[in-house]
Order: C-alpha cells, then sequence, then structure tokens
C-alpha cells in the first residue's frame, strides 16, 4: 500500500502511525506503546502485503473483539479507499426510529408473531430498554400475549440470590479466630517449627427457600409468572428452593422446575399439576404441606414464600392456625398478594386478615419490578 | 530461537507438519510473537485450539513446555518458588548432629538452590529458551494479573535471598482466557493480541484429517459439516467446538463406523454435548440433518 501512486509523498510510518491514530479516534483504545508495537510488527512482516498489515494491527493494537470490528472499518476506509478521506458512516440515529413508540402499539400491529424485527441497531435496543422498563412496572395479568413473550426473557435479570445461613461449622478465612487446628498442623508438617498462624470463621450455607403458589382461578393470570420467577429462583441455588403449588391439590413441583429452559420448565410444571384454575382449599392445603414436608424438615428455618390473594374458600380459622403453625417452623413467612400493589387495595378478605397477623412480610407481586423486591426480601432473610 | 521460522508462512509450515494447522492470521501473529519476543494473548471459545498451539510451538522449536494452570486464589508461590521448609529444617538438624559448625555459615547453606522449589514461572526464566504456558488467565484473581505483568515486562524474579534470576533469552509465553472475565488491560498491552475463532467448514476437515489420520475422508467431512451446522442453526446452552469435533471423530472411528448414520450418532452424542438440553435440542437437528 505504500506504493499506493497517490500517497507517494508520504513516509510510510506517518501513514502507519495516522492509521494508529484514526483507529483511536475510532474508538479503539490505542496508547502510544501500541502504536511503537504495531510500527515494529509492520516492518517484520513487510508493509507491501495488506492482509499480514491487518494481521499485525489485530495483534499489536487490538485487546477485545470488539476492537477488532473497529480496527477492520477503520482499516478498510484508511488503506483501500486512498483517494476520499476515511468518512463517518452515515449517523443511524438521524432518521425516525420506530421502537420509541409504546409496546403495545406496536405488539397490536405485529399482531402476535415475533416482534423482534430483523434490522435491530443500536438505538432501536436502546429504545427497547426503555420500553422494558414500562413493562417491569406492568400488571403480569393485564398483558397480551406478545408484551409476555417479552417479559418472559426479562426474568434472567432479576436479581436472584439465594439467602445464607451460618453453620457450626467454621472455614479457613484471613482473620477471625485463630484456628488451633490447622496452625498446629502446619507447624507439624515442619517439623514443629512455629509456622503461620491459620484463622477461621463461621462458614455459612444456603438456607432453603419454600414456595407456594396459589394457581387457583382467582390467580390464574399470574400462575405464569410465578411460575418462570420460581423457575428463577431454582436455577440460582439448585437443590436448596423448594416450589410446590397449592389450590386444591398440594403438587411438589421442584423436580419439574430443574430442567435449565424455562419454556421446558414450564411445560413440564403444567403437565405435573392437576388442578389449574380450580378452587382455593389453601387452609386445608397447607394442612397437608406442613404435615408430609414441612415438619419433617423443609420448613424448619426456611424461608417460606406463599404466593396467594387469600381468597380461601374454606374455613379461615384453620387457614390462620395452619399460617401460625408454619411461622412457627419457618425462618420466616412471607406472603405475596399481586392485589396487594393496586391503588386501592385493603386487605379485607377473610383469607387475608386471618393470616397477617402470622407472617413476617406481606409483599405485593404483580410486576417483575415487585418480583425484584421480592426477591431482595429474600436474599436478606 | 527464531532461526528457522523466517516469516509467517514458514511458522503455519512447521505448526503444520505438528497436526497443528492455522490460518494467515494466527500464523502471522505467532511470528511476531517470536521475533518481538513478546507474550501471546489468545482468547476464543473453549475448545478452539488456544492451548494447543502452545504445545505445538513447544514441540516446533524443540522447546520444553512448561504450564502454569490458573485458578481462583492462586498466588506467586505456587508461580514462582517456594523454599522447601522441611529439608532446610532437617539441613539443619543434620548440621546440628555432625556437630556445630559457624552460625552463619549454617545459615548461609539453608538459602541454596537444592532447597528451591522452582515452580513454572521461575523453571521457565532458568531453563529459557522455553516456552511458558499460561493457561486459563481469566479464572486467576486480579492480583495474580499484576504479579504476571510484572514478570511479564522484565523476564526476571529476583529472590531475596539469592539473588536475581534473569531469562537469558526470554522464554515464549502463551496466555490463554476463556475470556469470562476481562483481563487488566495494562497486561494487555504487554501481548500480542489474538482472538481464535471456529475454523470453517474446509479448515476443520483438514484438522480433523491431519490430528486422526484414521478417520477416513468422507466421515471426516460428514462430522465437520454437522459440527459446522449445529454451531450456527441450533441456539445450544455450548456450542462444540473443534476439540469436541475431534473426540467425535474419535468415538466414531472406535466404534468402526465410517458413514455417519442416525443410530450410530445418536449413541455417541455424549462426545459432542456436555448437556442435557442440548443433547436433546441435537438428536432432533441430527434428524433433520441426516435424514435422507
Amino acid at each position: 500500500m505504500t506504493t499506493d501512486p497517490v500517497t507517494t509523498d508520504h513516509p510510510a510510518e506517518e501513514i502507519l502511525l495516522g492509521f494508529a491514530a484514526a483507529c483511536r479516534a475510532a474508538g479503539v483504545p490505542v496508547t502510544p506503546d501500541r502504536s511503537q508495537a504495531f510500527l515494529q510488527a509492520t516492518v517484520l512482516v513487510g508493509a507491501e502485503n495488506p492482509r499480514a498489515v491487518r494481521a499485525a494491527g489485530h495483534a499489536t493494537l487490538c485487546a477485545t473483539p470488539e476492537d477488532l470490528v473497529r480496527h477492520d472499518q477503520v482499516f478498510e476506509a484508511w488503506f483501500d479507499k486512498r483517494g476520499e478521506l476515511p468518512r463517518t458512516r452515515p449517523a443511524a440515529a438521524s432518521r425516525p426510529v420506530l421502537a420509541t413508540m409504546p409496546l403495545s402499539q406496536r405488539d397490536q400491529e405485529a399482531g402476535e408473531s415475533d416482534d423482534l424485527d430483523d434490522d435491530l441497531d443500536d438505538d432501536i435496543v436502546r429504545a427497547m430498554s426503555t420500553d422494558a422498563e414500562v413493562l417491569r412496572r406492568r400488571d403480569v395479568a393485564s398483558l397480551t400475549p406478545g408484551e409476555k413473550a417479552r417479559l418472559a426473557a426479562l426474568f434472567d435479570t432479576l436479581p436472584a440470590r439465594a439467602p445464607r445461613r451460618r453453620t457450626s461449622r467454621h472455614q479457613r478465612w484471613h482473620r477471625g479466630q485463630v484456628d488451633a487446628r490447622h496452625t498446629v498442623r502446619a507447624s507439624l508438617r515442619r517439623l514443629g517449627e512455629p509456622a503461620e498462624i491459620a484463622w477461621r470463621r463461621r462458614a455459612t450455607r444456603p438456607r432453603r427457600v419454600v414456595l407456594l403458589v396459589d394457581v387457583s382461578g382467582s390467580m390464574s393470570g399470574y400462575a405464569d409468572a410465578l411460575l418462570r420467577l420460581a423457575h428463577r429462583l431454582t436455577q440460582t441455588a439448585p437443590g436448596h428452593v423448594e416450589t410446590f403449588t397449592v389450590g386444591t391439590r398440594l403438587t411438589h413441583l421442584t423436580r419439574a422446575l430443574r430442567s435449565r429452559d424455562a419454556e421446558r420448565a414450564l411445560v413440564a410444571a403444567g403437565q405435573a399439576v392437576p388442578d389449574w384454575s380450580g378452587g382455593t382449599r389453601l387452609g386445608e392445603t397447607l394442612a397437608a404441606f406442613g404435615d408430609r414436608y414441612g415438619r419433617r424438615g423443609m420448613a424448619r428455618g426456611a424461608v417460606v414464600v406463599v404466593f396467594s390473594d387469600g381468597w380461601e374458600r374454606g374455613d379461615p380459622s384453620l387457614l390462620a392456625e395452619q399460617v401460625a403453625r408454619l411461622h412457627r417452623l419457618a425462618h420466616r413467612v412471607v406472603w405475596v398478594n399481586p392485589h396487594r400493589g393496586k391503588s386501592g387495595y385493603e386487605p379485607v378478605q377473610a383469607g387475608v386478615v386471618a393470616v397477617l397477623p402470622h407472617v413476617d412480610d406481606f409483599l405485593a407481586g404483580h410486576s417483575l419490578a415487585t418480583y425484584s423486591e421480592l426477591c431482595e426480601v429474600i436474599a436478606r432473610a | 530461537m527464531a532461526t528457522d521460522l523466517q516469516d509467517a508462512a514458514a511458522v503455519a509450515e512447521q505448526l503444520g507438519a505438528t497436526g497443528y494447522l492455522c490460518d494467515d492470521e494466527l500464523a502471522t501473529v505467532t511470528y511476531l510473537a517470536l521475533a518481538m519476543a513478546r507474550p501471546l494473548l489468545l482468547e476464543g471459545e473453549p475448545g478452539t485450539g488456544k492451548t494447543a498451539l502452545a504445545e505445538a510451538l513447544a514441540q516446533t522449536l524443540d522447546l520444553p513446555l512448561l504450564r502454569l494452570q490458573c485458578y481462583e486464589g492462586i498466588d506467586a508461590t505456587q508461580a514462582l518458588y517456594d523454599w522447601d521448609f522441611p529439608r532446610q529444617v532437617l539441613h539443619l538438624r543434620a548440621l546440628e548432629a555432625a556437630g556445630g559448625t559457624d552460625a552463619t555459615e549454617a545459615e548461609k547453606s539453608l538459602y541454596d538452590e537444592r532447597f528451591l522449589l522452582a515452580r513454572p514461572v521461575l523453571a521457565a526464566l532458568q531453563r529459557a529458551p522455553a516456552v511458558l504456558l499460561v493457561d486459563e488467565v481469566d479464572r486467576a484473581d486480579d492480583e495474580f494479573e499484576a504479579f504476571l505483568l510484572e514478570v511479564l515486562s522484565t523476564y526476571q524474579v529476583s529472590i531475596p535471598e539469592l539473588g536475581t534470576v534473569r531469562a537469558a533469552t526470554p522464554p515464549l509465553v502463551v496466555l490463554t482466557s476463556n475470556r469470562t472475565r476481562e483481563l487488566h488491560d495494562a497486561l494487555k498491552r504487554r501481548c500480542l493480541y489474538h482472538w481464535i475463532d471456529h475454523p470453517g467448514l474446509d479448515r476443520e476437515v483438514e484438522i480433523v484429517r491431519s490430528r486422526l489420520p484414521e478417520v477416513p475422508e468422507q466421515l471426516a467431512r460428514q462430522v465437520a459439516g454437522v459440527t459446522q451446522r449445529l454451531r450456527t442453526d441450533v441456539s445450544l446452552m455450548k456450542p462444540p467446538g473443534v476439540a469436541e469435533t475431534l473426540d467425535w471423530a474419535r468415538a466414531l472411528t472406535h466404534l468402526g463406523c465410517a458413514d455417519l448414520d442416525l443410530a450410530t450418532a445418536a449413541r455417541t452424542l455424549g462426545a459432542l454435548v456436555k448437556y442435557r438440553e442440548d443433547a436433546d435440542r441435537v438428536r432432533q437437528a441430527l434428524d433433520r440433518m441426516l435424514t435422507p
């Protein structure tokens, strides 16, 4: 390229250093020592071979795969079209951007089909993130199928963390109490010479989380989202999260939700649950949970989260009794009611009134934002 | 050490002779690393032949390969050197039993080369010219990176009791990273950077043929074709790398399969995909690819 007739009046190193500067202007973090290395490399591979110069640029000027793309754009502009100045690409932001339109309108236009356009460029992605912000706060039950599909992808962003509990065991640590056993052992290994002092602290383990999801008719709009949430929590702490559905029957769902893929897990869960959108006998099913699982150890010291609107068909006093029992067994009982976040909500349903004295937290649960808060409450429990 | 490797083409040819096939750009970068005596930082998906390059280089140049596998919590005593404390104490006891010598003499004799346990980095400096492979450097902590930086910029290590160990010729250093985290810019600036991508179909067939000469041409082409399509068409949690292609071809050859058919492919999937969810998806994709 230095033999290019147009540019013979410039010395080769000027052209090459100019290229390095152009890369820097394009956003590749080129430092002077990198430019020096580039010159040195070009001398070694021969400046007359464009492919070798490109390889030298990759090796010396770039540091990430993104840099490689920028470098190649600048390379083409700098060396292949010598007659013109390297031009900036036509600004993509100047054309009207459809994505600022509210999400629901776009879905109506696109119908049920995939609303992810093929030509998603940076601007659309950025605009979508504000759409996502809107979507996070919408009531899950009021979403169209298209919006639900979009929301499903956002469940991965939930800040799910397993709560921790202290164990009676210790672990080595760089401060804390003196770990006499390890100190002596290390010293013995050195034939009794004093060794470094080892320290220890109490170890922690993930605390078990038990999710009880009400799948009765009044909760049907939220069942899908709640199971997705359960799947997300199961995936963050496999083996430490147990999920049950409660309605007219108690169904153990943990195994179904263990599949990594959310869609598969939901299909498996759908097949496992016999009482979708049935009635509510919350008191009885909670009693069944307590007798069969909770008392034996599953609920002991666990964080128990009940997702229910508390519309109880059976006797509220039985429900109250069972929640009180759960509260005595568990470390913390969290009650999540989808209607709580709505304006004008008063906890007047018989069921809710009965359980309120026995729960530690009473939270809203109708949108992704509230699930995010719930994740925080669980993690801090 | 680069006497017989005068340009990128020679590097490609020599590496090819050991069974490692590389494209123009990788050959150029490797040549530059040799000529400029700079460390080579290789990033890319797992199973694209980052570690294999270091092994092939050591073989080509006929140099010892010293490998430092990084892990969380690795520190300088595992990378550089450590004193063999039990042996030092034994030595002291032996001196005592032999009937005391001069105290300063005894102390001096403790810090002798023979009590020094040379770990890979120090060993590479001592035995240079050598190839030092720092594998999966992204797994180590930031502090370790800073320490590597110090060694890689000066190619010397100072041991307070012994003095400075300086490499006569700088060793050829190859760092690999799976990019699970971004390395520090200061470390990257010392290195020549290369991103290793999955190879194209023809290149992959060549790799299978050169690595596994017992695999027939037709099977190699079919196996490479399937993995290529799995990488692009099917969304997998862990797309198969070249290492998996080789494993699969080897497994099929062991079963005496000369022409890929659905039943054998399904039975040997364990060599290609390592997740249960992926196995289901690959099985469906294979149905489509292999049914005529």
